[in-house]
C-alpha cells in the first residue's frame, strides 16, 4: 500500500492492522515518533493526519488511506516551526522522550486555535503525558509559540 | 564471571571509605568523599578540542532529563573558556576512567551528579586549557604565563590563535601536574540561567533513545514474563507464535520466553500467540490489601533498633498529650516515558549493548557474566534515557542481563522491547511502607516523646550491595528523613525502628527514595502535632527548627512567597513542608480546593537551598518535575496486587500527573554557601505532606494514606 509521510510516498508491504507508529518506526525509520503506551494513553506517539494531532499507536495503517502523514521529522526542515523554536527557548525538554508528540499535539492546537487559554491547552494536551513533568513550561511554550506565530503570520 | 567475584568486583570497586549509599542515602559522608582526587584526571578521557574548533564534552554519567548534559559541559567550559556555541556532548563508554568520584563505579543516581563532578570536570577543562596556552606558548615562543584565553582563542595581545589551530599540537604536550581553577568571581557560566545543549535534537525527533537504536540485522524481541513474581516457565508451546509472519525465533530464557522477530508489531502478535504453564510459586499469594494489614500488626511491635535516645515508653505514658498516627503508602511503579529496552550485539568474545542505562558498570557486568565474556570486551553505548527516576539503575542489571540472555538464545543481535503494559507490571517499584508513630508533648507544647516503627522491604536486601550498605540490620535507605530528622534533634526520648519483610515483589529506589515516605509521615505528623499543641503550622516548625537556619530560611521563604499570612483564596487552603534530603533543603507549599470530592492543587511555592546553584534554569525546571512527580502518587497512582497479580497494566490504571492537575509551581532558588546537594530529586520527598496538610486545613480531615482520598 501507499503512504504519505513528510511530503513523500512510501510503498510499504505490512499488514493492513499494524499500528502507523510501527510502520512509521519498524519499516520507515521515522524514529522520532515514540512508543509510549501502545492504547492512546499517553500521546507520545502524536503524528498529524492531514493535520489533525492523532495517535498513531491505534491507528491502523489501513485506516490512513491517501491521508498526509505529517511526524516531527516533517513538521519543519530544521526545527523552525514557532512551536519548536518556543521550546528551545523555554527549555522546556527534559529526558524528551515525551516531546515529540507534545509539539505535535501542540502545533495542531495553534493551528487550529491561534490564540489558545490555559483552559484551551489543558484540554488539547491533557493526552499527553509527561513523566519529567516539563507541564508548567509546555503551557508556558504554547502561549510563546501562538505569540510568535501571530507575529509571523499576521 | 563467577557470583563471588562479581560480588568482590562491586565492593572493591565502590569507595570502601565512602560507607555508600548507592542506597542514595548519600549526603554527608560520601559528599566528603568526592573532595579532588590526589592524580589529576585524563583530561582527554573527558574533554576533546577538534581541529575544526568544536568541543566534544564526554559524559560519564547519564542524560535522563536532568540536564547535566548542559551542567557538566558548562563546567569544562568555564574552566577551558571556549566558544559556548561550538560545545558538543557525548556519552562516556563504559569504563574505570568515568567511575564516579564518590562511589567508585560508573553510574547516575542519588542526585549526585553535579557535586559530585564539580571539581573533576573543571580540573580537566583547566587541563586542556593549560594544553592549549603551552602549544600557543610554543608557536610564538613566548613565557605561556603571558598569554590570555577567551571565548575559543589564545591571544597574544591583540594577536591570536585558535582552539582549533592548537588543537593537535596541544594534544601531543604533557597534561599538566597541577592546575589553579578560578575564583568565583571570575565564573563566566557557572551560576547563569544556561539553557539546554539537547533542546535542539529534542525538539526535532532526532534525539536518539535506547529504543530508537536500529542497525541491519537488529531483531525485535519480547519477552513473556510470569504473571506473578518469582514465576517460572514449566512448559510452552511455540507452535502458533512461530506461525505468525515475521516470527523467526522463540526461545526460552531465565525470565520467560521470548519471541524473536523482525519488528515490534510481529514480535507482539507472536508473544500474544504463545502458549505457556507457569510454575507460580509463593508469589501467587501476595496481596497489598493482607500486606498493608500485616505491616500494620508489625509497626505495634519493635523493629531493629535504628535511632533510640531516653527512655521513650516512659516519656510516652508520662506525658500528659499524646498522639499516635499511621501513615501507609503504596507501591510504585517509575514508568519513565520509554518503555525499558535493551540492544544486544554478541560477536565471538565481544558484545555491545546499547540501552538508557544509569548503571553502566554494574549492566557492564551483568553483560559479561551472561555472555561468558570478560568485562572490558562489553562495550556498553549509553543512549539518550527517556526518563530514568531509579528504574534504569538496578543492582541485579534485569533488563539489561535479561536483553543479553535473549541474544545468546537466539544467536542473532536483538532489541528487547518492553510494552507498558510490561513495565507496570514488571516490578522493581518503590516498596510499599507503614509508619505508626506515637508521639507526646509536653507542657509548653514541645515533642517530648518520639517512637516511630517503620515497616517496608529493604530495596537493598538481597542484592550485591546488602553487605556493604544494610548496617546493623538497617538499611539506610528505609530511614532517611526519620533517623536523620532535624524534628528529632531536640527530642529528649526517641525510639525509631525498623520491619523489612520479604517477599517477591522486586523493589527499587524511586526518584527520592525513602523520602518518598518518610517525608509524608515525619511532616504530616509534624502538622498533626502544631495542631494538638495549638500552634500555627509555621510558627511550630520555626520553634522546632530554630537551631536550623538553612531549613528556617527555605521555610520562611516559601511562606512568604506563598502569601503567608494573607488569607488563602476562597475555597482554598495551604499546607507546608520542608524537608532535607541529598544535601538539599526543600520547603513546599500547596495550596489547595477540593472540588467535586476531587482534591485539586493549583500552586506550589517552593524554596530550594542546595548551596552553589550551578544552573539556575535547570534548578527550577527539576523542582517543577519533582512536583510533578511527587503529585502523582498524592492525587492517583497507586500499583496493588490480588493472588500475586498486578491490577494496573497501563496509564489509564496506573494513572500519573496530567497536564491539567499541573499546579502553578513557583521555585526560589536560595543562593547560599552550604556545601553543594543535590536538585534531581529532593523537591519530590515534601509534596505529599504539603498537599495532605492543606487539604487538613481546607476540610478538617487528616488522610494519611496515599493517594489521598477524601471519600
Amino acid at each position: 500500500m501507499k503512504l504519505h509521510v513528510n511530503g513523500t510516498v512510501h510503498e510499504v508491504d505490512v499488514p493492513g492492522e499494524m499500528p502507523l507508529l510501527w510502520v512509521l518506526r519498524d519499516v520507515l525509520g521515522y524514529t522520532g515518533v515514540k512508543f509510549g503506551c501502545g492504547m492512546a494513553q499517553c500521546g507520545a506517539c502524536t503524528v498529524h493526519i492531514d493535520g489533525k494531532a492523532e495517535r498513531s499507536c491505534t491507528t491502523p495503517v489501513s485506516a490512513v488511506g491517501d491521508r498526509k502523514v505529517t511526524t516531527i521529522e516533517g513538521l519543519s526542515a530544521d526545527g523552525s516551526h514557532p512551536v519548536q523554536q518556543a521550546w528551545r527557548d523555554l527549555d522546556v525538554v527534559q529526558c524528551g522522550y515525551c516531546q515529540s508528540g507534545q509539539i505535535m499535539a501542540a502545533a495542531a492546537l495553534l493551528a487550529a486555535n491561534p490564540s489558545p487559554t490555559d483552559a484551551d491547552i489543558d484540554a488539547a494536551l491533557a493526552g499527553n503525558l509527561c513523566r519529567c513533568g516539563t507541564y508548567q513550561r509546555i503551557r508556558e511554550a504554547v502561549h510563546a509559540a501562538a505569540k510568535r506565530q501571530r507575529r509571523t503570520r499576521p | 564471571m563467577s557470583a563471588v567475584t562479581r560480588r568482590t568486583f562491586l565492593r572493591t570497586s565502590l569507595l570502601s571509605g565512602a560507607g555508600l549509599v548507592i542506597a542514595f542515602h548519600v549526603p554527608r559522608r560520601a559528599m566528603a568523599a568526592a573532595a579532588p582526587q590526589k592524580p589529576l584526571p585524563a583530561p582527554n578521557a573527558f574533554v576533546r578540542v577538534s581541529p575544526d574548533g568544536s568541543v566534544t564534552v564526554l559524559l560519564a554519567h547519564s542524560e535522563m532529563g536532568q540536564g547535566i548534559w548542559t551542567t557538566l559541559a558548562m563546567l569544562i567550559a568555564e574552566e577551558l573558556e571556549c566558544d559556548w556555541s561550538r560545545v558538543r556532548v557525548e556519552h562516556a563508554p563504559a569504563a574505570p576512567a568515568y567511575a564516579h568520584t564518590a562511589f567508585g563505579m560508573q553510574m547516575t543516581g542519588g542526585s549526585t551528579t553535579t557535586w559530585s563532578e564539580f571539581d573533576r570536570y573543571r580540573t580537566v577543562g583547566a587541563m586542556a586549557r593549560d594544553m592549549l596556552v603551552r602549544a600557543a606558548a610554543q608557536r610564538w615562543k613566548v613565557d605561556p604565563g603571558r598569554l590570555r584565553t577567551a571565548n575559543g582563542y589564545v591571544y597574544r595581545g591583540k594577536e591570536k590563535l585558535s582552539y582549533g589551530q592548537l588543537a593537535e599540537a596541544a594534544e601531543k604536550l604533557a597534561p599538566p601536574t597541577a592546575v589553579k581553577l578560578k575564583e568565583p568571581r571570575d565564573w563566566k557560566l557557572i551560576g547563569k540561567r544556561v539553557r539546554r545543549l539537547d533542546s535542539p535534537e529534542k525538539v526535532t525527533g532526532k534525539a536518539r533513545f535506547g529504543m530508537d537504536v536500529r542497525f541491519p540485522g537488529l531483531r525485535t524481541a519480547l519477552v513473556a514474563r510470569a504473571p506473578v513474581f518469582g514465576g517460572r516457565v514449566r512448559s510452552y508451546d511455540a507452535a502458533k507464535a512461530r506461525a505468525v509472519p515475521g516470527v523467526e525465533q522463540v526461545v526460552q530464557v531465565p525470565s520467560g520466553v521470548a519471541v524473536v522477530a523482525r519488528d515490534f508489531w510481529s514480535a507482539s502478535a507472536g508473544r500474544d500467540a504463545l502458549q505457556i504453564e507457569w510454575d507460580l510459586g509463593p508469589g501467587a499469594e501476595i496481596d497489598s490489601e493482607k500486606l498493608t494489614a500485616s505491616y500494620r500488626a508489625l509497626a505495634r511491635t519493635p523493629g531493629t533498633v535504628a535511632l533510640s535516645r531516653g527512655d521513650c515508653d516512659a516519656a510516652l505514658a508520662a506525658a500528659g498529650k499524646r498522639l499516635e498516627a499511621e501513615y501507609d503508602v503504596p507501591y510504585l511503579a517509575h514508568a519513565p516515558m520509554e518503555p525499558l529496552n535493551c540492544s544486544v550485539k554478541i560477536d565471538g568474545d565481544r558484545c555491545e549493548i546499547w540501552t538508557g542505562t544509569q548503571f553502566q558498570t554494574v549492566d557492564q557486568g551483568a553483560a559479561a557474566k551472561v555472555a561468558g565474556v570478560p568485562p572490558q570486551n562489553v562495550t556498553v553505548h549509553t543512549q539518550f534515557l527517556g526518563g530514568g527516576f531509579g528504574r534504569r539503575a538496578n543492582p541485579r542489571a534485569d533488563f539489561v542481563g535479561e536483553a543479553v540472555q535473549v541474544a545468546r538464545a537466539a544467536g542473532v543481535p536483538v532489541k528487547t522491547v518492553w510494552t507498558r503494559e510490561d513495565d507496570v507490571r514488571g516490578g522493581f517499584y518503590r516498596p510499599l511502607f507503614v509508619h505508626r508513630i506515637e508521639a507526646a508533648l509536653d507542657a509548653k507544647g514541645l515533642p517530648a516523646a518520639w517512637k516511630h516503627v517503620i515497616v517496608g522491604q529493604s530495596i537493598i536486601a538481597g542484592t550485591p550491595f546488602e553487605a556493604m550498605l544494610v548496617k546493623n540490620g538497617i538499611d539506610g535507605a528505609s530511614v532517611e528523613g526519620v533517623v536523620d530528622s532535624p524534628y528529632l534533634e531536640g527530642v529528649p526520648a526517641c525510639s525509631v525502628s525498623l520491619h523489612s519483610p520479604r517477599n517477591e515483589v522486586p523493589v527499587l529506589w524511586w526518584r527520592s527514595v525513602g523520602n518518598t515516605h518518610t517525608a509524608f509521615a515525619m511532616e504530616s505528623m509534624i502538622d498533626e502535632l502544631a495542631h494538638a499543641a495549638g500552634r500555627k503550622p509555621l510558627e511550630f516548625r520555626a520553634a522546632l527548627l530554630r537551631d536550623k537556619p538553612r531549613h528556617l530560611r527555605a521555610l520562611q521563604v516559601a511562606a512568604e512567597k506563598a502569601g503567608f499570612g494573607k488569607p488563602p483564596p476562597a475555597g482554598t487552603a495551604r499546607g507546608l513542608a520542608v524537608h532535607e534530603s541529598f544535601g538539599s533543603i526543600v520547603a513546599e507549599v500547596a495550596e489547595v480546593s477540593v472540588e467535586k470530592g476531587r482534591i485539586r492543587v493549583h500552586r506550589v511555592t517552593c524554596a530550594i537551598d542546595c548551596g552553589l546553584a550551578v544552573n539556575p534554569l535547570g534548578i527550577e525546571a527539576q523542582v517543577q518535575g519533582s512536583v510533578a512527580f511527587g503529585l502523582g502518587p498524592v492525587l492517583k497512582s497507586e500499583l496493588t496486587l490480588k493472588q500475586g497479580r498486578v491490577q494496573q497494566s497501563n496509564f489509564h490504571d496506573y494513572e500519573v500527573l496530567r497536564l491539567d492537575e499541573m499546579p502553578r509551581v513557583e521555585v526560589h532558588v536560595l543562593q547560599g554557601k552550604a556545601r553543594m546537594g543535590g536538585v534531581g530529586e529532593p523537591a519530590t520527598a515534601p509534596v505529599a505532606a504539603a498537599v495532605a496538610n492543606a487539604v487538613f486545613a481546607l476540610t478538617g480531615k487528616r488522610l494519611r494514606s496515599l493517594p489521598l482520598r477524601l471519600a
